[in-house]
């Protein structure tokens, strides 16, 4: 019944072969470097990644303001983030990725809120800088507890030759040495949202960290980490921080989800950056590494298999109290975890999935996945990398089928001929797969579930994805009489 | 805390456990850095004030929670309206991944569109050959009976000339010779989603209407306008036609390719406006479009060709749907049946029966111009006073036809219209002037929750509610549902304020 390895690796060539006879010739062979299937042993996932989408394919790509404004910047619970230009990109990016944070909304706190430059005709024509100017005036009179501000440059920008950056020296120094940012996210920049993340991190090194030292009565200890690239989505950083405090370490910030300003400008005084999101925080890491020796390590909070090496991996970075403390924790957890497997495995196991998804989950939830004895047959990236095809080694088993930047048609056909048990991917896939009868998942918002990360977050993965594949309502797709 | 297996909790009773709420205080403490209590409660309640909306209302260049989208996004709902059509939007792909996203979060539909992908290149030497390949890779892969071009606003500062570059596609062989591929300007600086939604229908018609000479006939127009209830609204409105006998064409019906069934097959397009109807209605002999402000340029062009044209506010109610209705028959010549004034008596009984529950309430209204206008003139006809009506995408004129409708009824007498505002305006407001219940989109909520003032969902979008655009708001049919959703909200709160045992308890009812 189930194919072997070599058979698999035969229909997935087919495959790809059959999707790409839709397109046009060069297309096709554009398109043929984005899709493989990884052979055991090989240090990547034989795919091309990171160039430019190709025009008219459906692309699920974003933009690079999506990875400065959406993404890295956003969460900032603390600032104000301007979208600078027209309404839309704001608009459509408002509130929508679940960061949460703990703040009075609108007095101490932003993160939910849609502020705009709103351009008009005449702001493309004579340029926006004196709006922006005014609008951080505003912004000073009606929001007075605002701890900086952010400028998030949507396409016109960096068009009509506008100067964000005088504007916000200009105005930073009216108002005392406020921190103002301004970001060169224009949505045309680069390939994907990838662009925005490694602008976004590259302003924060230097309209922050290059400010100097905001804090001096800090008081550092020999423990203290900071969490980089967790976005807190449905609560993931908590879920997250919850366990290395419990092992005696000490957050001492937040990038970005729940996170403020302070805790930016204390980062530099970690003794460890623990890293979730390789993808979008990779680069400022590895700054840190360099201008301030801090070490970094990357870990995979999905699942218990996972985490239990995380939390080895992170404690050996420090002394035995902290060893000591990261067995504690495993001890802790463990009979819950057992609990969950015991109660999900048997409704879940052998189950296929594909994934489609950006950042670190197309390879950091296969370790959850196989927890509860499910397989990733299909996995890709919507904005990923080289360095991410590499590290996906070490997760995909022989023979999984990798789509790179994958077009509407090709992720349809796909699912259409492997008929995965579950598709786990984004909003814009959602509907398309379960009109096609087959359980989903998104997996950017945890369909509005969540935390996924974490312990806490491993139960709720693993009822969620119970609650996909074993809903009653999948029977019922097909009308007796047809 | 640790999971108990059988009652697996998630973020909303998770992070209320004591661990994670020591955890927070302590981040807090120590970590942020944040400003005293003292004085993020006093700042609170010094936005709540006077002073403070003066000062918000002086407010020249910054804009806060707008209720506003740009122009593609009405663009692609105008093209998903017609058969076998794929919108285009010319431009930088992250835009279109919103328009998906953000359509997808309220129909709980696929939304398909695609993007030519322009990236920094293409802002240096133009997007002529991203329009190329992107038309020839759309044709083949979706195989779609039309493509609509739109523009997001990076493709409009650079000035890409749509027109020469589709036709320089075509003679490439990008799609056939004969291939429609209507297109429309639609610069996100100009405007909102509603100016796109007027563009890219204008530019549809006209693409098959132009030069085309006229043969008057029977048939009417409909366009429904920019519609978080179009599956809904569009069928109720189907509906009215058959029972009237009307021989209509509606202009983008996108009621079908928004309401797909789960039966195991993905339609990427579903029902719409035929090619050949949509060439036909040249000659018809009226178009009606639902929303004024949605269709100015395309109903202009449309008496140009000779037709009668009517616009319409967003009918809602009793008063409203009869003059569709009346205006309807008057240009089709057909009377009104009874069955439908059987459904406004119906509709007039309900308002009768409920009445005494609505009337002297006040509401705030917020949305895109015409569905303020159809609101606050219903609510009016039900004795409720439609206290701050603010659309952010309304203009001087349409704030000149809020207050003349205000200015009809004793029950607009206290009524103030906001043009231009936002919902940070909106805020000032209803601190300020309070009021019962306020209508609005998904964003609403977080005026609730600031404002404590009930929030009824009716616009676009609502992310956050199940459904509700299956359900029409116009017609008798639908105006019916419109009351039930006040109704249910009125009487919910009065179950909420009156639930405490011994307390407030006696005014808990069991018959209201």
């Amino acid at each position: 019944m189930s194919l072997t390895v070599e058979q698999v690796k035969e229909r997935n060539q087919d495959l790809i072969k059959e999707v790409l006879e839709v397109y046009p010739d060069k297309t096709a062979k554009r398109r043929a470097k984005h899709l493989g299937t990884f052979e055991e042993g090989k240090p990547d996932c034989g795919v091309k990644s990171n160039v430019k989408s190709i025009p008219g394919v459906m692309t699920i790509r974003g933009c690079a303001y999506a990875g400065s404004k959406g993404v890295v910047w956003g969460p900032i619970k603390d600032m104000i983030h301007i979208s600078h230009g027209p309404v839309g990109c704001g608009q459509y990016s408002w509130a929508a990725r679940r960061n949460y944070y703990i703040g009075t909304t609108g007095v101490d706190s932003f993160v939910t809120m849609q502020f705009t430059s709103d351009f008009q005709e005449k702001d493309i024509v004579f340029g926006g800088d004196k709006k922006l100017e005014k609008i951080m005036d505003e912004i000073q009179v009606l929001f007075p507890l605002n701890k900086g501000i952010s400028v998030q440059s949507e396409c016109p920008i960096g068009l009509i030759g506008d100067d964000i950056e005088a504007v916000s020296k200009k105005k930073s120094k009216e108002y005392d040495g406020k921190t103002i940012v301004p970001v060169r996210c224009e949505g045309f920049r680069g390939v994907s949202q990838s662009l925005g993340h490694h602008i976004a991190n590259d302003t924060i090194r230097d309209w922050i960290f290059d400010k100097g030292d905001k804090h001096p009565e800090f008081v550092g200890t020999p423990y203290d980490v900071a969490i980089i690239g967790d976005y807190n989505i449905g609560g993931d950083a908590w879920a997250s921080r919850i366990l290395l405090e419990e092992m005696g370490l000490r957050v001492i910030a937040q990038w970005s989800g729940d996170g403020s300003i302070a805790e930016l400008e204390n980062s530099p005084k970690a003794k460890l950056n623990v890293l979730h999101c390789y993808r979008s925080m990779n680069y400022i890491s590895r700054h840190m590494e360099e201008k301030y020796g801090i070490p970094w390590v990357e870990y995979n909070f999905f699942g218990p298999s996972k985490i239990e090496a995380s939390l080895r991996e992170i404690a050996s970075h420090f002394d035995d109290k902290i060893k000591e403390g990261a067995e504690k924790v495993i001890a802790k957890y463990r009979k819950m975890m057992d609990a969950v497997i015991e109660k999900y495995k048997p409704r879940l196991a052998d189950k296929t999935v594909m994934l489609f998804v950006g950042g670190l989950r197309p390879r950091h939830v296969i370790g959850a996945y196989e927890d509860l004895g499910m397989n990733v047959v299909g996995t890709g990236y919507e904005f990923g990398h080289n360095d991410d095809y590499q590290r996906t080694t070490h997760y995909v088993k022989d023979g999984t089928l990798i789509y790179d930047d994958v077009t509407g048609y090709e992720f349809e056909k796909f699912v259409e001929k492997i008929q995965p048990d579950l598709v786990g991917s984004g909003i814009k896939e959602k509907y398309v797969f379960q009109k096609m009868g087959v359980p989903f998942r998104q997996m950017h918002s945890w369909d509005y579930s969540g935390p996924y990360h974490g312990y806490d977050g491993f139960a709720i993965f693993a009822r969620d994805m119970d609650m996909a594949i074993n809903n009653p309502v999948w029977g019922l797709t097909k009308a007796p009489w047809k | 805390m640790t999971q108990d297996v059988q009652n697996v909790v998630d973020h909303f009773n998770l992070f209320r456990s004591p661990e994670y709420k020591d955890m927070f205080a302590d981040k807090r403490k120590n970590f942020e850095f944040a400003h005293p209590d003292e004085k993020v409660e006093e700042t609170a309640e010094w936005t709540k004030g006077w002073e403070y909306r003066k000062l918000n209302f002086e407010r020249e260049a910054l804009t806060v929670n707008p209720a506003k989208a740009c122009q593609p996004l009405g663009a692609v709902f105008v093209a998903v309206g017609f058969e076998g059509t794929i919108p285009f939007v010319h431009g930088s792909q992250g835009c279109v991944a919103y328009y998906r996203s953000h359509f997808s979060r309220h129909f709980k539909e696929p939304s398909s569109c695609v993007s030519s992908s322009m990236t920094e290149d293409a802002a240096v030497f133009g997007g002529l050959n991203n329009m190329i390949d992107g038309l020839a890779n759309t044709h083949a892969m979706y195989k779609p009976k039309m493509i609509a071009v739109s523009t997001t606003c990076m493709a409009e500062v650079i000035g890409d000339d749509l027109n020469g570059f589709i036709s320089t596609a075509r003679e490439k062989g990008s799609v056939p010779a004969d291939f429609p591929v209507p297109y429309a300007h639609t610069p996100a600086f100009v405007g909102s989603h509603i100016t796109g939604y007027d563009n890219a229908l204008k530019g549809i018609v006209s693409h098959f209407w132009e030069g085309k000479e006229r043969t008057p006939g029977e048939k009417i127009n409909f366009i429904g306008g920019f519609d978080g209830y179009t599956v809904g609204n569009l069928r109720e409105v189907k509906r009215i036609f058959d029972l009237m006998g009307v021989n209509y064409t509606i202009l983008a019906d996108n009621s079908d390719v928004w309401d797909t069934p789960a039966d195991g097959e993905f339609r990427m397009y579903d029902g719409g406006t035929t090619l050949d109807d949509a060439k036909a209605a040249l000659n018809a002999k009226a178009t009606i479009s639902m929303q004024q402000y949605c269709t100015e340029k395309t109903l202009d062009y449309i008496a140009k060709t000779g037709q009668e044209t009517v616009a319409f506010n967003h009918p809602v109610g009793v008063a409203a749907t009869d003059k569709f209705l009346m205006e309807l028959s008057r240009i089709t010549g057909l009377p009104i049946p009874d069955a439908l004034t059987k459904e406004r008596g119906r509709l007039v009984d309900a308002i009768a029966d409920s009445s005494a529950h609505i009337h002297g309430k006040k509401f705030a209204i917020y949305g895109d111009p015409d569905l303020c206008y159809g609101l606050a003139g219903f609510l009016m006809e039900l004795g409720a006073e439609p206290t701050h009506v603010l659309s952010t995408n309304g203009g001087k004129e349409w704030a000149v036809k809020m207050q003349e409708l205000f200015d009809s009824s004793p029950f607009g007498k206290t009524c103030n219209v906001y043009a231009g505002k936002d919902l940070w305006h909106m805020r000032s407001l209803l601190n300020t002037e309070p009021v019962d219940f306020l209508i609005g989109n998904t964003y609403g909520k977080y005026l609730e929750r600031d404002t404590g003032t009930p929030l009824i969902r009716i616009g676009f979008p609502v992310f956050d509610r199940h459904h509700h655009h299956r359900y029409p708001v116009w017609g008798y049919q639908g105006t019916m549902n419109t009351l039930v959703w006040i109704l249910d909200k009125i009487f919910d709160e009065m179950d909420k304020s009156t639930i405490v045992p011994a307390k407030t308890d006696y005014s808990f009812d069991i018959i209201r």
